[in-house]
């Protein structure tokens, strides 16, 4: 680990607080990985729904106009696990903050001269380090299996960024219900939310093929808008357009993520103190 | 909670205890019983809206997709009830409460079979309400009455098998940890079947695997009278393969128990 004690370093330099935020980025990521509870959910069921969804509705690319030719729908899902998996990743690292309330560590955090905006910082590395694990490993799963990315490196790329950015967003938003609350349960009862969200989207199919007020919801998902971008990069090629979509929404999540975490971070620090 | 004493009662009465504590507990913990209650009508929901353009796949079964994805969603819901029986189980090993049923001098496998027997009764609340979810977007019962008791029978049959797994993983692994092995099971048992699409149109290794899966045989029971007129064909491998499946979930949860006691 590193050598900063900050115990001692009461001082608030630029290297101080990256110290802080390096160290206690250092703690959340290898407690993170090292807890496969956390994290085997995140990486099973999307590749799960992708093993299985691709062959139980990989005849859709058979309906004319879905998908262009030489795609498959395996193709088409390889967004929607990068997005299911980024989401479960960040609940769990709010689970994870949650789980530091109520051990009392961070508690022990506030008590210490630490810089406030390292603790969030910190807890969130851990969620855009699985970010892009998770976009790395789904996009090397699918390869073998015809799940190509037409735009080449620049498009898988542009998923990596996205996942992390995404990352960023459901990170900051579940440690801002952790610092609300304090509970685990309350966390992870954001689950079903999330699970909702992702079906009323793009995400496991067309928008096209849907109907009647679903359809209109869909269309105006932030997740679609997301996914659409992310997905021009596997079925159609690199586009900087689609993936200034895909990057702006899913940086406008994050943004209101880190503003909603830092409000509630602050508040809890306001009822500690 | 109940007038039924130990020294007196009969198994059939301590099950009937084991029921209606079950019952009581959830009415009081609300927070563990809407997630079962919701997510149905969520799949429900998601299920026909989402993949609602299925039916334009050349030789799909019906043009109403709500008539495929209702009776999956009961039986899904019957399969989440199973999962809250298993929590159930979980807590009462944490918390020491069976330790002191299996002091009882009641029969041993009363207490399995009332959680298997409150996991088929709960299993109601979830039909109903996916039933009239589906009836307000477009359900249509061309098998009449009989569909809906087909179904029913599957769903409970669901429900039974659900309950003996979770309790035969939760008896091994003693926690209430244990509800996300237990999820994983069914949702593999669910997802691997012919949920979404029939095996004609599955492509890959799935049909290869949906077509050994007893729940694709079950689900095709449950779908009878809702695709098409009911046929006892679509009907007896579906009762064969959930007696088949009880008997040896049975067995595995019988098994787990053992390990209780020293």
């Amino acid at each position: 680990m590193t050598s900063v004690d900050i115990t001692q370093d009461t001082s608030r330099s630029p290297r101080t607080f990256t110290l802080q935020s390096a160290a206690l980025s250092y703690r959340a990521i290898v407690r993170f990985f090292r807890q496969p509870a956390s994290w085997v959910p995140g990486i099973f069921f999307p590749l799960m729904l992708l093993a299985v969804n691709s062959a139980s509705m990989g005849r859709v690319a058979d309906i004319p106009g879905i998908l262009p030719p030489g795609t498959s729908f395996l193709m088409y899902l390889i967004p929607a696990v990068i997005i299911q998996g980024v989401l479960f990743g960040g609940i769990a690292g709010g689970s994870e903050m949650a789980r530091d309330i109520q051990t009392g560590f961070f508690d022990r955090l506030l008590s210490s001269p630490v810089a406030r905006p390292a603790i969030l910082i910190g807890r969130l590395a851990g969620s855009m380090a699985f970010g892009a694990f998770l976009a790395v490993l789904f996009q090397l799963v699918a390869w073998p299996f015809g799940g190509d990315v037409v735009g080449g490196l620049a498009g898988r790329l542009v998923l990596v960024v996205v996942a992390v950015i995404l990352s960023l967003a459901m990170g900051a938003l579940a440690a801002g219900i952790a610092a609300r609350t304090g509970q685990e349960e309350t966390v992870q009862a954001f689950f079903p939310l999330v699970f909702i969200l992702l079906f009323l989207s793009s995400c496991f199919f067309p928008i096209v093929l849907m109907s009647g007020w679903y359809q209109t919801v869909a269309e105006y998902n932030p997740l679609t808008f997301m996914a659409d971008g992310m997905r021009h990069q596997v079925l159609y090629g690199f586009s900087w357009s689609e993936a200034g979509k895909a990057i702006g929404v899913a940086s406008i999540l994050a943004i209101l993520g880190l503003i909603f975490a830092s409000a509630q971070i602050r508040h809890r620090i306001r009822n500690a103190s | 909670m109940t007038a039924v004493t130990a020294r007196t009662a009969s198994s059939s009465a301590m099950v009937a205890a084991i029921v209606r504590r079950s019952a009581v507990t959830m009415r009081r913990i609300p927070s563990a019983v809407i997630p079962t209650l919701v997510m149905p009508v969520f799949f429900a929901v998601a299920f026909s809206n989402t993949f609602a353009g299925l039916t334009l796949l050349p030789g799909y079964p019906t043009d109403n997709i709500w008539n495929w994805m209702i009776p999956y969603a009961c039986v899904q819901a019957a399969s989440f009830g199973a999962m809250a029986a298993a929590m159930a189980l979980a807590r009462d090993l944490e918390d020491g409460f069976y330790d002191r049923l299996l002091l009882s001098p009641s029969k041993k496998w009363v207490v399995p079979a009332g959680l298997v027997l409150w996991s088929m009764i709960r299993a109601i609340i979830p039909i109903m309400i996916t039933l009239a979810v589906g009836v307000v977007g477009g359900l249509t019962f061309p098998g009449g009455v009989a569909a809906i008791w087909w179904m029913s029978v599957a769903a409970f049959g669901v429900a039974a098998m659900g309950a003996l797994w979770g309790m035969g993983v939760t008896y091994r692994v003693k926690k209430q940890s244990a509800g996300g092995l237990v999820q994983v099971g069914l949702f593999i048992a669910m997802f691997l079947s012919i949920g979404m699409v029939p095996l004609d149109l599955q492509t890959g290794w799935l049909p290869h695997v949906a077509q050994y899966n007893p729940i694709t045989s079950i689900l095709t029971m449950a779908r009878t009278g809702f695709i098409g007129t009911v046929q006892w064909a679509e009907i007896y491998p579906g009762l064969f393969w959930i007696a088949v499946s009880v008997i040896l979930l049975a067995w595995y949860a019988a098994r787990g128990m053992k390990t209780l006691i020293p």
